[in-house]
């Protein structure tokens, strides 16, 4: 931290938000809020005389509630800045009458009522996203009983306990009577690993934390009582299996099995734990004075605007995704970006260190070469063709568009910035957009080639490269068997299928035809997709008025993790072409020949 | 008239046990415009490309299709390898018949008449692949790095190090995240802090 922290090449900005990122790898334009710390941060020195007269007291979430803080406060001993901060909606304000303490107080006259919130803007050429995770709040699990039983308590609270800077100084205490308890149990699995409450994972650092806490207890007190109750101990990496060895061998007992209730007992506050041991298969009681649950991890909330602001991917637990699992797993699909630790998937302290500097050379690669080179799939505007409309401007994610409406100026695309989703060729209504290595002519010919011979036995797909397309493959890897009428089409994005692409599908004698991409929120055009979606409704509307089922055009989202699922939706898209007669076909193509589309 | 090359993979029998190569091979050597349809049991292998790139100059190629795996996975292999034979790298075209057709269908016979049909659409396209040069960004030396957790502090500090401007952006008041809660950690039992 220390390090971190006097870096001059390090600029920090604490009690920030990121308000918005434009731009593209090599250059992004950074906006950010720093909020008002009514103490200025370069000048207080943390002598703490400012805290002694205010009279509003908080609990200190650093010490999880176990300890109490003023509303003008340091967050911890070591923090940095290294400089006091006022919460604006604790603090009674700067009015003597009412309060204003903390200004007499300060001899350096840090204190500012009147700072205001900034805003700064400035460019990076690369990011990285270390967004975190937020641990579960196992008060969903009711049977647990946490904050019913106070003796009930959670890992992250134990760390304050036990930790000498803590609230009790080192000292792990019974909450109801302040007494070291003589046993404790630890209940591993609360918020992971479970269909039901919290996330299906596994959350990786729990069973190695708890069987260091363990350790830590039998060290502080070496006669307690410790039971841990597991489904399975995950001590895998260097040195883990040991630990795990090492707890045992002090004595801890461990029990497979997760207890299924906790009740209190009245008298004592002692703790009873109802477990089915899955070992002897016998239901047991067990009795302690208190209970640790050692909790799992979540994707950190802010994680979902970090994501929209960058177009990135999630998985289907909510944590990032990256651009692929084993070759680049610190790379996020947009160029640029990188993950480091916990945003990415949970992890100890060793994995996010690892992975940070994974990220940070992946980062140093880009960086020191000073430039890079980039794909040539970008789209082009033919000025005669140009009407001048301003539709392509308007779908546009990326702002790409350049575009003079009043000066009558033909619409040009900055070739730096567009990425090649290719929503504004699908929409431009004058044709007069190319987009570069899939130009309407070569999608048309892969339609026209692959509906040359028995057209009513094929599905056309189109699937986005970077999603479905790789649904796809995922279901190829897994080796996930599906009809083989299936031909997929590649475009870079769902966003690019003209509907005369569709139409000209039709026409060719195709029985269904399927349009597929990411699923909203992850298409990596940030949200290009959602002009395939209204396209597509578009043509719905025009097929049901003009007489062709709806149901031949269909539009599915897929996700490059969801294998299983594009594999699903092609056995029901082949279940809905086997429902197509020749009859039926012959009669579409008349009825678009009839409409000429 | 174009002179499309198409290059088919059996990737060992991954793709040859349930697609027949050999038949598709004949077949697409009488296609128009394809000047040669050739087989190997693994084209991203250096003697496969070397078929490629030998090719390409004996039969004075301008546009290439390989039908193996996924782009995904070796689009960037192929593309180098044609720019290692003169031809512009948006001359290639790939035809997914592992991921898309071998791997997810057991019928041989329609696996086969599907592979081809990727081909086809690939030779399609490939027709009219134009060149194009890559374009050059500059990058900016500078980072922003998310989040002053163990993590981003981790990041910001190889970076700085290394000689590059940093910008770390924390929402809470300090840095420091989740790890400086902690007391001891696993596996070593020694201080967070």
């Amino acid at each position: 931290m220390m390090d971190v922290g006097r870096h001059p090449r390090i600029k920090i900005f604490t009690l920030s938000d990121i308000q918005s990122i434009k731009g593209y790898i090599g250059n992004f334009n950074v906006k950010i809020n720093k909020k008002a710390r009514l103490v200025d941060e370069n000048e207080c020195t943390a002598c703490g005389d400012c805290t002694k007269e205010c009279p509003v007291v908080i609990p200190n979430e650093f010490d999880m509630g176990l300890s109490s803080r003023k509303a003008i406060f340091l967050p911890f001993p070591q923090a940095i800045p290294s400089s006091y901060i006022i919460n604006q909606q604790e603090c009674l304000g700067k009015d003597p009458i009412i309060c204003g303490k903390c200004i007499k107080l300060c001899e350096k006259g840090c204190i500012d009522f009147d700072m205001k919130d900034e805003e700064i803007e400035f460019t990076v050429g690369t990011i990285i996203v270390a967004t975190g995770m937020e641990i579960y709040d196992p008060r969903d699990m009711d049977e647990y009983g946490y904050t019913r039983y106070e003796n009930v308590i959670t890992s992250m609270e134990f760390e304050r306990l036990i930790n000498a800077g803590g609230p009790t100084k080192g000292e792990m205490i019974r909450m109801t009577d302040r007494k070291i308890p003589r046993s404790v149990a630890f209940i591993q699995c609360v918020g992971s690993r479970s269909l039901k409450k919290g996330g299906a994972y596994c959350s990786n650092i729990c069973c190695m934390n708890t069987i260091k806490d363990t350790l830590i207890l039998k060290e502080h007190y070496h006669d307690i009582d410790l039971k841990v109750f597991y489904i399975d101990i995950r001590s895998f990496g260097k040195g883990s299996e040991d630990l795990f060895r090492r707890s045992k061998g002090e004595g801890v007992n461990y029990i497979r099995g997760l207890p299924g209730q906790i009740r209190e007992d009245p008298n004592t506050k002692n703790l009873i734990l109802s477990v089915e041991n899955t070992a002897t298969n016998k239901l047991e009681e067990h009795e302690v004075d208190m209970v640790v649950l050692s909790l799992g991890v979540k994707p950190h909330g802010d994680a979902q605007k970090i994501q929209e602001m960058l177009a990135l991917q999630k998985t289907s637990d909510g944590f990032y995704m990256e651009a692929h699992p084993k070759l680049q797993p610190v790379d996020s699909a947009t160029k640029g970006i990188f993950f480091a630790g916990c945003s990415e998937s949970p992890k100890d302290i060793k994995d996010s260190v690892t992975q940070a500097s994974a990220s940070a050379s992946r980062a140093m690669r880009l960086m020191s070469g000073g430039e890079i080179t980039t794909e040539a799939i970008t789209a082009l505007v033919d000025k005669e063709k140009c009407n001048i409309c301003g539709i392509c401007a308007h779908v546009c994610p990326y702002n790409a568009v350049m575009m003079d409406k009043d000066n009558n100026m033909p619409a040009q695309i900055n070739q730096i910035a567009c990425t090649g989703c290719g929503t504004c060729a699908a929409e431009c209504p004058a044709d007069a957009i190319t987009m570069k290595h899939y130009t309407d002519s070569q999608i048309e010919e892969q339609i026209d080639s692959l509906l040359e011979e028995s057209p009513e036995q094929k599905v056309v797909t189109f699937a986005c490269n970077w999603c479905s397309y790789a649904g796809a493959d995922y279901a190829g890897v897994s080796r996930l068997q599906y009809p083989s009428q299936i031909r997929l089409i590649r475009t870079m994005c769902s966003g690019r299928v003209d509907k005369k692409f569709i139409w000209r599908a039709f026409k060719k004698g195709a029985p269904v035809v399927l349009v597929s991409g990411c699923h909203f929120g992850d298409c990596h055009y940030i949200d290009a997709n959602h002009w395939t979606e209204k396209r597509v409704k578009k043509i719905w509307k025009k097929m049901e008025r003009i007489g062709i089922r709806p149901e031949r055009l269909q539009l599915e989202w897929i996700s490059a993790s969801e294998g299983v699922r594009f594999s699903k939706v092609m056995k029901k898209m082949e279940n809905l072409r086997a429902k197509v007669t020749l009859e039926e076909i012959q009669d579409t193509k008349r009825i678009l020949q009839e409409h000429n589309e | 008239m174009s002179r499309v090359g198409v290059f088919i993979c059996h990737c060992g029998v991954n793709i040859s046990s349930t697609v027949d190569v050999e038949k598709l091979c004949e077949e697409f050597a009488q296609e128009d415009g394809v000047a040669i349809a050739t087989e190997y049991k693994y084209m991203c292998s250096d003697p496969g490309q070397r078929i490629i790139k030998e090719a390409i100059e004996a039969h004075n190629l301008d546009s290439i299709v390989v039908a193996s795996c996924s782009p995904r996975l070796h689009e960037r292999t192929f593309q180098l390898c044609i720019e290692g034979a003169g031809l512009n790298r948006y001359k290639l075209e790939m035809a997914n018949i592992r991921e898309q057709c071998s791997w997810v269908h057991k019928d041989k016979e329609y696996a086969t008449l599907k592979a081809k049909d990727l081909i086809k659409m690939a030779v399609a396209k490939a027709r009219k692949n134009q060149p194009f040069d890559q374009l050059s960004i500059p990058v900016l030396k500078k980072a922003l790095v998310i989040g002053g957790g163990i993590a981003g502090m981790q990041a910001a500090i190889d970076i700085a190090k290394a000689g590059h401007k940093v910008t770390l952006v924390e929402r809470t008041p300090t840095i420091g995240g989740r790890m400086a809660q902690l007391d001891k950690t696993f596996p070593t039992l020694d201080c967070s802090a």
